[in-house]
């Protein structure tokens, strides 16, 4: 059976990781390899980079660090932010990235999640949505959550299947920070129309939050972040509760 | 010397990378005949389109069958499994190798494709069938890293050493001889993966 997936989640600036960093032992841990490495070790299933450099050329010029995972992760890694072009996406997955996420540029050109996918194969293509509720829907908003779009956040998600995204990375910017639980509303919207994988992100708070984004939301994988870095949560404990819960989590 | 077989397919990196950090000393990454015939074993990655895969591998149909016939041992991954099968339905009906007797079919029964995610293998323990080398050292049911729609369907029932279930069973490691397959990713498979390659390693450097 497939197991649930607990994904960690790097904010990456001009080649080093900016929030909060727990692992005092380590020799340098605002290396994204270096941190990203620690967290496979606890048992990640995945790590997704995300470059939050501020302009194209300062991410580019600082490529290095993504051929280093390729070289020392085990598991998948993704990396997304700022990603524009064919050209980005090939530059990413040469570099050896196993799957790249595309946010804003897929709304303005939706053609671009259809041509990665033909060219690269949908399985490494994910599309990142941020969604913001407005009344009974969600919209989605672009630029790192600053400009609303007027699409409905469950509507795109099943357009971004039907051009060929293989999975959704579905980040609620109400919950985003809160720590006051997923939002299990969307999650499931979104889940129960798509057929392919939802990863749900923001607002993880306690350990009782995944096992209901999982259970009410449908979630196929859970992606969190500052959690994990500042130390409130360890990968290993939640995996065993979340095993106590009944909910099917890979153990090595 | 293990090969990494090139044929325009993506994830060759990854599979030499997964290979040194099992311990592998010598890797290569190989596209021709000559570079292909110099080395004691071989690995074809891979992840794409079996018909796509297949015109790059048709010109080396002969060289791989001669390989293997010499008793080196072969490793397929994901579509590299694939491919080792005599036919293959993605991209259209398509001659695969045929190194083992049977076809590749799309996975049925499943709710989401593609099947992407950490899944167990179930191995063979039935009476009388021995473990695959592959398998030595591993936990029971494994997990894995998979990512694919398509997946092997053999005719003997011999060469099937795991299956993983989604939606229905389907057929998720092979062995036939000194030729492997695995529909998995072990190079992105943490601990389990790294075992499995460090078995296919450590029994290349037996078959010498």
């Amino acid at each position: 059976m497939l197991a649930k997936r607990i994904i960690a989640c790097l904010d990456v600036k001009g080649g080093r990781v900016v929030k909060g960093v727990r692992f005092r032992d380590l020799r340098d841990a605002g290396d994204p390899v270096v941190l990203a490495e620690r967290y496979c070790k606890e048992g990640v299933d995945e790590i997704v980079f995300l470059d939050i450099s501020a302009s194209a050329g300062k991410r580019r010029t600082r490529r290095d660090w993504v051929k280093r995972a390729a070289r020392r992760l085990d598991v998948p890694f993704t990396v997304g932010g700022g990603v524009s072009s064919l050209d980005d996406i090939r530059a990413l997955l040469r570099a050896g990235a196993d799957k790249v996420s595309v946010n804003s540029a897929a709304v303005l050109n939706p053609r671009l999640i259809a041509e990665a996918s033909r060219t690269f194969g949908s399985q490494c293509i994910v599309s990142a949505i941020d969604a913001k509720r407005t009344g009974a829907d969600w919209e989605v908003y672009v630029y790192g959550g600053t400009t609303p779009t007027g699409k409905n956040a469950v509507e795109w998600a099943v357009e971004c299947e039907r051009f060929g995204a293989g999975e959704i990375l579905l980040t609620s910017m109400d919950a985003d920070g809160t720590k006051n639980g997923f939002d299990v509303g969307l999650t499931r919207a979104v889940s129960e129309v798509a057929n392919i994988p939802v990863i749900a992100s923001g607002g993880a708070g306690r350990m009782q939050d995944f096992v209901q984004v999982f259970k009410q939301g449908k979630a196929d994988a859970v992606l969190a972040a500052s959690l994990f870095h500042y130390g409130k949560l360890s990968v290993p404990s939640l995996k065993e509760y979340l095993k106590l819960q009944g909910i099917l989590v890979r153990m090595e | 010397m293990i090969g990494v077989l090139d044929y325009g397919q993506g994830n060759l990196y990854n599979a030499r990378n997964g290979l040194r950090r099992a311990g592998a000393k010598r890797v290569k990454v190989v596209e021709t005949r000559s570079e292909i015939d110099k080395c004691s074993a071989l690995v074809i990655p891979g992840v794409g389109s079996f018909s796509e895969a297949m015109k790059k591998l048709e010109p080396l149909r002969s060289c791989l069958r001669e390989f293997v016939g010499e008793g080196k041992p072969l490793l397929g991954i994901c579509l590299g499994m694939q491919v080792l099968f005599e036919e293959g339905e993605e991209g259209g009906k398509t001659v695969g190798l045929g190194l083992l007797a049977g076809s590749v079919r799309k996975l049925r029964g499943a709710s989401k494709l593609p099947h992407i995610g950490w899944n167990s293998v179930l191995s063979n323990k039935r009476a009388g069938v021995p473990e695959s080398l592959l398998w030595k050292g591993l936990p029971e049911n494994p997990f894995f890293y998979f990512v694919h729609s398509y997946a092997g369907v053999p005719v003997e029932e011999s060469v099937i050493i795991g299956r993983t279930e989604y939606g229905k069973k389907f057929v998720s490691a092979v062995q036939r001889r000194n030729v492997f397959g695995v529909q998995f990713h072990p190079e992105k498979s943490g601990k389990n993966g790294e075992k499995v390659l460090a078995n296919f390693v450590e029994l290349t450097e037996k078959w010498k």
